[in-house]
């Protein structure tokens, strides 16, 4: 019989590598970024506007060619309160996680909440992004370091309910 | 019993690599296409099933991704399966018949060229005895072409003429790569990627999607839709264990055609997903045909898109009977290593 102390197995790592591609839509955002401007697209259907763009409306089956600039501000349209470190991660918790609808856009996206006591953060909050020095700026909505309070009034949650024209 | 049809197919042109192009960036054209030639909507369809890989991108539920080239409003009925599209056919041919719905569509899509396709495929073995030892699809491939050769059942001669035979067959299909077949003394000498096969062996790299409306009879009377029948189809699997086969049987496909019926001499024209030389060898065996008569579309070996290759078998058995004097044709799927997992659909002109 094997020593006890001897492993009878081994462990094989499983990893594979990918060239990753985001996308021709996808891209021209990561680009726009780059260049601390966020572009968007616009459904030539129903003028739904998407950003990150995905290159197509999923609404209506559709590609979105026309892209719309749009501004870093916005409000949060959802949040969570993130309790457990992430290994790696600089930001000790709790910490806020948000759903992030730019002004003029009609889906959200992940980013930090910083510079408001947790307790604080309420779904209808104005925002705006914090960006990290222009040096820094990759192709990568890390440009953003997070979102703040802008200390405008909230928005109504209603008016965030999309309306197909 | 309940027929139905396929009405409609379409491929996108197969790319060595897609480049910035993503996976809805290719779907969607194809959806597009197959809904315009049935002069379908999206709302006609009331059921939707594809097929794809998620370890192909790199990325878990990425086929949730693939969601985005269709109409999802008002919400649909969906369906996913993680193998290749024929099977998200055999689903959705299922759920006709069940009475579930009348219209489906399927479509499946695939990108080779982000990752390793040898070192990807490996991956969908065994976990606990074969996978650890990474044997790639080439490898397992030649496994394969050895114990052809070693039967007596395979010659180089045999694969280099199923390659050149693919070639000169490709030219049907303007969605097919165009190559260049190698002289056989130019074939004899290229070297080795896993004895006996060698680069000319193996199905090209390729990126692309498919897309295949099928529908019931009633629903093709309904939109005056112009089916091609599918008379029979099922699948078999062969044991997971490599150990356990003769891989110069593909018992599998021997048992469908007991169990369903097929007699091959009423058959006029079949395309197999048959993706290296050897395959094509063998399957023109089992099938009875000479290497020149299976796969007029040129097949696998010019272009194999993962996850839409064997739903192609079935769209281009389509095609040919729409577009020929042929009346039965027989489309053979595959799935796994070695031809394990095999899947028949006979098809018929109405006329």
């Amino acid at each position: 019989m094997n020593n006890s102390s001897e492993k009878d197995y081994f462990e094989s790592l499983i990893s594979l590598e990918y060239t990753h591609t985001a996308g021709s839509a996808t891209t021209r955002f990561l680009e726009a970024v780059a260049e601390g401007k966020i572009v968007g697209q616009k459904c030539p259907k129903c003028s739904a506007v998407y950003v990150p763009p995905r290159g197509s409306c999923p609404r209506d089956g559709v590609p979105t060619s026309e892209e719309v600039t749009l501004t870093d501000r916005g409000c949060v349209e959802s949040f969570t309160v993130v309790h457990i470190p992430i290994p790696g991660n600089p930001i000790e918790p709790p910490f806020v996680s948000a759903m992030i609808r730019l002004d003029g856009a009609n889906i959200s996206f992940l980013h930090l909440i910083q510079e408001i006591p947790v307790e604080e953060i309420r779904i209808g909050m104005r925002v705006e992004a914090v960006w990290k020095p222009q040096e820094e700026w990759t192709t990568s909505l890390e440009n953003i370091k997070w979102f703040k309070p802008t200390g405008e009034p909230d928005i109504k949650p209603e008016s965030l309910i999309f309306k197909p024209k | 019993m309940k027929r139905i049809g396929v009405v409609g197919y379409s491929q996108n042109s197969i790319k060595s690599d897609a480049g910035a192009a993503n996976e809805v960036e290719l779907i969607m054209p194809v959806v597009h296409e197959v809904l315009a030639e049935t002069n379908l909507t999206q709302s006609n369809i009331d059921f939707t099933c594809s097929g794809s890989c998620d370890y192909l991108q790199g990325a878990a539920f990425a086929f949730v991704e693939g969601l985005n080239a269709i109409q999802t409003y008002p919400p649909i009925k969906e369906s996913h399966v993680e193998m290749d599209a024929a099977w998200a056919l055999y689903e959705s041919y299922l759920r006709i018949l069940s009475g579930d719905a009348e219209i489906a569509l399927i479509y499946g899509f695939g990108k080779s060229s982000p990752g390793n396709l040898d070192q990807i495929m490996s991956l969908q073995l065994d976990p606990y005895y074969v996978a650890p030892l990474w044997p790639d699809r080439v490898n397992l491939a030649g496994l394969q072409a050895q114990s052809m050769m070693q039967a007596g059942m395979l010659t180089r001669e045999d694969m280099h003429a199923a390659v050149c035979a693919s070639a000169h067959n490709a030219k049907n299909n303007p969605s097919a790569f165009k190559i260049d077949p190698p002289s056989l003394e130019e074939y004899l000498g290229s070297a080795m990627i896993s004895s006996p096969l060698t680069k000319y062996d193996c199905a090209p790299i390729s990126d692309g999607a498919s897309a295949i409306i099928i529908a019931s009879e009633d629903a093709c009377k309904k939109y005056n839709l112009d089916p091609i029948w599918i008379e029979k189809i099922g699948h078999q699997v062969d044991s997971s264990n490599l150990g356990f086969r003769d891989l110069t049987l593909v018992k599998p496909v021997s048992d469908l055609m007991n169990k369903l019926d097929i007699d091959l001499n009423t058959i006029d024209i079949i395309e197999t997903q048959a993706q290296f030389s050897h395959e094509v060898v063998l399957m023109s065996q089992i099938f009875k045909r000479t290497i020149q008569d299976i796969n007029l579309s040129g097949g696998p070996l010019a272009g194999n898109v993962m996850m839409a290759a064997g739903l192609d078998t079935i769209g281009h058995t389509y095609k040919f009977l729409k577009s020929h004097q042929h009346s039965v044709a027989l489309a053979h799927a595959v799935s796994g290593p070695c031809l394990q997992h095999n899947l028949l659909a006979c098809l018929r002109s109405p006329a």
